[in-house]
């Protein structure tokens, strides 16, 4: 479980200081399939860089099954670092690196069995679905199978959390929807609690069961997808589905 | 042409691989002393993953401080030093101080911008798995940018080839040496043609074999 508490960012900007995250509060349950939307600018990969730590938060709390991050540095939160996974919109692969060695990375960085990486990696290929590919380079990899890596690298420590920030904006809709099954998949055989942030509301429709909606550096929608997509309450979740619907309609 | 060769064959040959010598040794040793250099300017710039914004400007100066100083003046500048330590200041060996002394710097520049080109992203992924600095820089850093830095080695090394000529017109051997006391001295123009080409031929010969490790080795362009 991740409780989110208060959670205030801001950023010294050239300009005077700049407010990114303001009071954010939300919980995210084991099991969750969780997505965080919100259009351009209004917080969300900063919300997830602070989750991930990346950013250090101004103020607030994020407590990893009881666990505060925020304060935690060194070899802890090393070590907290291991048990979530990070899966990004540009995948950061290494690139003069095979698919298995990229995979194995997270392993070999604590002392781990050679044998017990080569089992492992397999494992992780097997399940992504890019057994045949172990010895390839990223160069030589779709964008789909790079973010198919990506999710197995970062899986490979048994992570109770996976965040992905934007993990389908760079590709198209059928490798998309592909991915998203993997999630899913993921998700339910795996028991991973899944952290999605994106601006695509077809990716929360698809497979999110719970969301927030981020406008302005707040919280200003969340609960159960099913009940926010049939009575938005907030403006922009208004505008973000109903315009959403319409504009379907009009594409028919 | 066979009499030149047998005049000259000998004292070419010598001359080229003393010029060889001068070139890789301190090559070898200034990417001893800059790799880490300039490993240390990238990590701790503003924005590096190690950031000491002083320490950075600091160190940069004292690095462009050594830059400037042109290789001649600083050769004969280093000459009590060199003395000191090698026990001469004359010979293909003595040359290896200021030789290195001088591309050190010029090394960690080189280090510096081909690491600089490695991806932001890649970096912030692997702390997210939890890697030490220690594990960025050697698994990430340093391997993500090896196609570039063989092409830096590239130019460094011919860099301190062109600075063997000088300490060559100085007592030290090797082609600068010849073409200066037979083709400048003594005014032999066919000896000065030869050890021209001999530097043109070597010179191809590096930018060749290295040039071709650097792209046999990126593993983006397959």
């Amino acid at each position: 479980m991740i409780e989110i508490k208060h959670l205030t960012k801001e950023f010294n900007d050239k300009s005077g200081k700049v407010v990114a995250l303001r009071d954010v509060t939300a919980t995210i349950q084991d099991g969750d399939i969780f997505g965080i939307i919100g259009m351009s600018g209004a917080g969300k990969s900063t919300l997830l860089r602070c989750l991930c730590l990346l950013e250090q938060p101004t103020g607030g709390d994020i407590l990893l099954d009881g666990e505060n991050l925020v304060r935690m540095n060194g070899a802890r939160l090393r070590a907290a670092r291991r048990r979530m996974g990070v899966v990004f919109q540009g995948y950061n692969l290494l690139m003069q690196k095979t698919v298995f060695d990229n995979v194995a990375f997270p392993l070999r960085l604590s002392k781990n069995d050679p044998a017990a990486v080569k089992a492992r990696v397999t494992e992780l290929l097997e399940i992504v679905g890019l057994a045949d590919r172990a010895g390839a380079y990223p160069s030589q990899l779709s964008g789909g199978q790079k973010q198919r890596v990506a999710l197995a690298r970062a899986l490979a420590t048994n992570p109770s959390v996976l965040l992905c920030d934007e993990p389908t904006s760079a590709l198209d809709a059928l490798t998309t929807q592909s991915v998203l099954a993997l999630l899913k998949k993921i998700n339910a055989e795996l028991g991973v609690t899944i952290v999605i942030i994106t601006h695509e509301l077809g990716v929360v429709r698809s497979i999110c069961n719970r969301m927030v909606v981020i406008d302005e550096s707040r919280v200003v929608e969340q609960g159960d997808v099913a009940e926010i997509f049939a009575h938005p309450q907030s403006a922009i979740a208004r505008q973000l589905i109903l315009g959403g619907a319409i504009k379907e309609k009009e594409e028919g | 042409m066979s009499e030149f060769l047998s005049r000259y064959g000998v004292l070419l040959l010598n001359g080229t691989l003393e010029s060889l010598y001068m070139t890789l040794v301190p090559t070898l040793l200034a990417y001893v002393i800059g790799l880490p250099l300039g490993v240390l300017l990238t990590v701790t710039k503003p924005g590096g993953f190690m950031e000491t914004p002083q320490f950075n400007a600091a160190f940069g100066w004292l690095v462009n401080i050594f830059r400037s100083i042109p290789f001649m003046i600083l050769m004969l500048f280093l000459t009590p030093f060199t003395r000191a330590v090698m026990g001469t200041s004359i010979g293909a060996s003595a040359a290896n101080l200021p030789l290195t002394v001088a591309a050190a710097p010029f090394v960690a520049r080189m280090v510096e911008q081909s690491l600089e080109e490695v991806d932001g992203g890649v970096i912030e992924a692997a702390r997210c798995m939890g890697a030490t600095n220690w594990q960025i820089i050697t698994r990430v850093l340093l391997v993500e940018s090896v196609p570039s830095l063989l092409r830096g080695l590239t130019i460094s090394t011919i860099t301190v080839f062109g600075y063997t000529a000088i300490t060559g017109a100085v007592g030290a051997g090797g082609l600068g040496n010849i073409a200066f006391r037979f083709g400048y001295q003594r005014y032999q123009q066919s000896v000065m043609y030869a050890s021209l080409a001999l530097v043109i031929l070597v010179v191809c010969l590096i930018q060749t074999v290295f040039g071709h490790l650097a792209s046999k080795a990126d593993k983006r362009n397959r």
